[in-house]
């Protein structure tokens, strides 16, 4: 049996690991990657997010694929399905009220993640594909939110439906095609239901592996960190374990807090009441909504209430809410200014609490009937999401005056915990 | 950003803010809130009163309303011993079939059978109604904002409509309704409408009050082994933060 030099990456280890790691690197490379991996000294607890969005990822695939044992996608019988789950499946009411509620403790997850990265410019110079996989996975998440939020088939999942799918109608000359293909015939129905649950269970692992590619360009160069300066060789960075993996330990307790309030204490903290009434095509509820994570892309979508140039608002409306999505894309060229961390950046370090600021105001006009001041609210916000994006970024860039980078990780850090008395005990590791 | 966990608090406050004000607001005043024992952490269901409300279902709702996600052994969970449940299911016949002959027959029911409704279908059910379906009852504490505060105060709402207020023919006022126009007659009316197998007195508000605590009992039959595991899990979670933090400190303590 030919094994390896005893310096071979899994020479720690016994024969069998090693006979199999040279031909297998498997060992290797989770020592490589989730071991080894060196981060930087600096990291603060908005880089806990990652990890814990893979983790509820997981947890809403493994609740999801029991779920869909228990569940029956045909219109007739999906809503008694999912009571029946709730009522004589084993603990079926505790899978489906941890899916429920880990969605949107995902898109929260999520959501912070991305802000971080905005704030502190992850998506700069040499990270700028992983910043776009990221973009692609937050598009992934939506079309499989949504098409969750359709399966138990109740009132808000027929006329969420409906609505969504009807905006695919404002397409020039194909939309109404695209509709007829959504829909599998002519209304929400059936067909619908049927092709929503197939993408429902095809599409997180589609997330999966956009994830993988995630972290594989995240390894390329290593985590960004608070001070937004590269780290300069081994004085400046930690391995991942064991000092990732404990903190991240740590998060996930705290984040698994949350989500168990929720779903022992207020399961339906975040869903509509409406959603426990069967579908019925032939009454239209008082206020159709999206789940809280969609309302401020609802919000940009219904904030355009007139025609421009000739486009109708409708189409606009569709635009510019993808739009706010697909903007995202652009962002790291967009941002012009060679400093990364909003704390070297006094102005854009405002700037990017107001945009925040902006998409919650959205989300509070997403959740309203459209009517009066909501209205202008809405569009005020609109004007500033893309005013943010579009002029601020590029502008700040060049006009801004940074404030000096520190040198190195290690010299910042050195200067936070005061002098050099603490310089022998950083060298050590 | 020093100060991380604050800035976390704040966001989390915002977004669940943002779930509740994701709500539609009703026209009709907001019901008043009641006082139910499955409220809170601790809180479980009153087995005597979701008796009593059986009862008010039984005698009452269940001539126009079904609840079609219950079973009569479900009635165990409230309660019932096995003979009880198996009386009470004797009571009710169920068509079963095809037999060996083809023929679909008559049978008294099971403990294993649904509730039957009072109608067929819905098409039954409106012709019998004026019009109106009566929505089935299994899942109205969770199908309607204010849940049980909601269904108390629509049982208990019915009101001589205030001067000027026309009612249409065939509605009745009934103040916590959106729009005040009804089309269910008031149910509960009168003290001693029914008598309670256990005594109590049968007033309109007692009544009122049983029937929802036995309705959400039906909405949510797992409610109290929710509560039961959810402390236990939080506790659980509570002290691994605890020993997590503590762990990370130490760990990290060689670096700093």
């Amino acid at each position: 049996m030919a094994v390896p030099p005893a310096s071979s990456p899994a020479s720690g280890y016994s024969r069998l690991i090693r006979w199999i790691d040279y031909r297998l690197p498997f060992v290797s490379f989770l020592e490589h990657e989730f071991t080894d991996y060196p981060t930087p000294k600096n990291l603060n607890y908005w880089w806990n997010f990652g990890s814990l969005a893979g983790i509820i990822l997981v947890i809403m695939i493994v609740t999801g694929v029991v779920l869909a044992m228990h569940y029956t996608p045909h219109s007739d019988l999906a809503f008694d399905s999912v009571e029946r789950m709730m009522r004589d499946v084993n603990y079926g009411w505790l899978l489906r009220y941890i899916h429920m509620n880990g969605a949107s403790m995902f898109f929260l997850i999520v959501y912070i993640h991305l802000f971080r990265g905005l704030y502190y410019g992850s998506y700069k110079y040499p990270r700028e594909l992983l910043w776009i996989l990221g973009v692609v996975i937050l598009l992934l998440m939506i079309a499989t939110a949504f098409m969750g939020y359709v399966l138990p088939w109740g009132q808000m999942s027929y006329w969420a439906a409906t609505v969504i799918t009807n905006l695919f109608s404002a397409i020039p000359v194909v939309g109404n095609k695209i509709v007829t293909l959504l829909w599998g015939g002519f209304t929400v129905g059936n067909p619908t239901l049927n092709r929503f649950f197939s993408l429902h269970y095809l599409l997180p692992f589609v997330i999966v592996a956009v994830v993988g590619l995630h972290l594989l360009a995240l390894h390329q160069h290593g985590s960004n960190n608070p001070l937004g300066i590269d780290t300069r060789g081994p004085q400046d960075t930690m391995p991942f374990h064991p000092y990732h993996t404990i903190k991240d330990s740590f998060g996930l307790c705290v984040a698994l807090l949350v989500l168990a309030f929720f779903v022992f204490y207020a399961p339906n903290f975040f869903a509509s009441a409406d959603n426990y009434i069967p579908a019925n095509p032939m009454v239209t509820p008082n206020h159709i909504v999206p789940e809280w994570y969609l309302l401020p892309y609802y919000a940009i979508l219904r904030s355009v209430t007139f025609d421009i140039l000739g486009i109708p608002a409708k189409l606009l409306g569709v635009v510019l809410s993808l739009g706010s999505i697909i903007l995202l894309f652009f962002v790291p060229w967009l941002d012009t200014s060679r400093v990364r961390s909003a704390r070297f950046r006094p102005i854009y370090r405002l700037v990017s609490w107001l945009f925040p600021i902006d998409a919650i105001a959205l989300g509070y006009v997403g959740s309203q009937p459209p009517e009066g001041w909501v209205v202008t609210l809405g569009q005020v916000a609109t004007f500033y999401y893309y005013f943010h994006f579009l002029i601020l970024m590029p502008l700040l860039g060049k006009i801004e005056r940074p404030r000096p980078l520190p040198i190195s990780i290690g010299t910042a850090v050195l200067e936070a915990t005061g002098g050099l008395s603490t310089a022998g005990s950083a060298e050590r590791h | 950003m020093r100060a991380p966990l604050p800035a976390l608090l704040l966001s989390l406050a915002i977004a669940v803010g943002l779930g509740g004000a994701a709500r539609a607001l009703e026209e009709a005043p907001e019901p008043p809130h009641q006082q139910w024992p499955f409220e809170g952490v601790f809180g479980t269901y009153d087995t005597a009163a979701s008796q009593r409300g059986f009862q008010v279902y039984k005698e009452v709702c269940s001539v126009c309303h079904a609840v079609k996600h219950l079973a009569f052994r479900n009635l165990e969970e409230i309660g019932y011993t096995e003979d009880q449940v198996k009386g009470i299911a004797a009571q009710y016949q169920v068509t079963d079939g095809p037999n060996d002959e083809g023929q679909m027959f008559q049978r008294p029911a099971r403990p294993s059978d649904p509730i039957p409704g009072p109608f067929p279908n819905d098409q039954a059910a409106r012709a019998a109604n004026n019009g109106a379906l009566p929505p089935d009852l299994s899942l109205i504490t969770k199908a309607r904002e204010g849940g049980p505060d909601y269904v108390y105060a629509i049982l208990t709402g019915f009101k001589d409509p205030p001067a000027g207020f026309k009612v249409n023919e065939g509605m009745y006022y009934n103040q916590y309704f959106a729009g005040h126009q009804i089309k269910m007659p008031p149910p509960l009316t009168q003290t001693d409408q029914l008598k309670y197998a256990d005594g109590t007195q049968a007033t309109v508000p007692q009544m009122s009050h049983d029937v929802v605590s036995f309705l959400s009992w039906a909405a949510e039959p797992n409610l109290n082994e929710r509560h039961r595991i959810g402390f236990k899990v939080i506790l659980f979670l509570i002290i691994a933060t605890g020993v997590f933090y503590a762990a990370k400190r130490k760990i990290w303590s060689r670096i700093h």
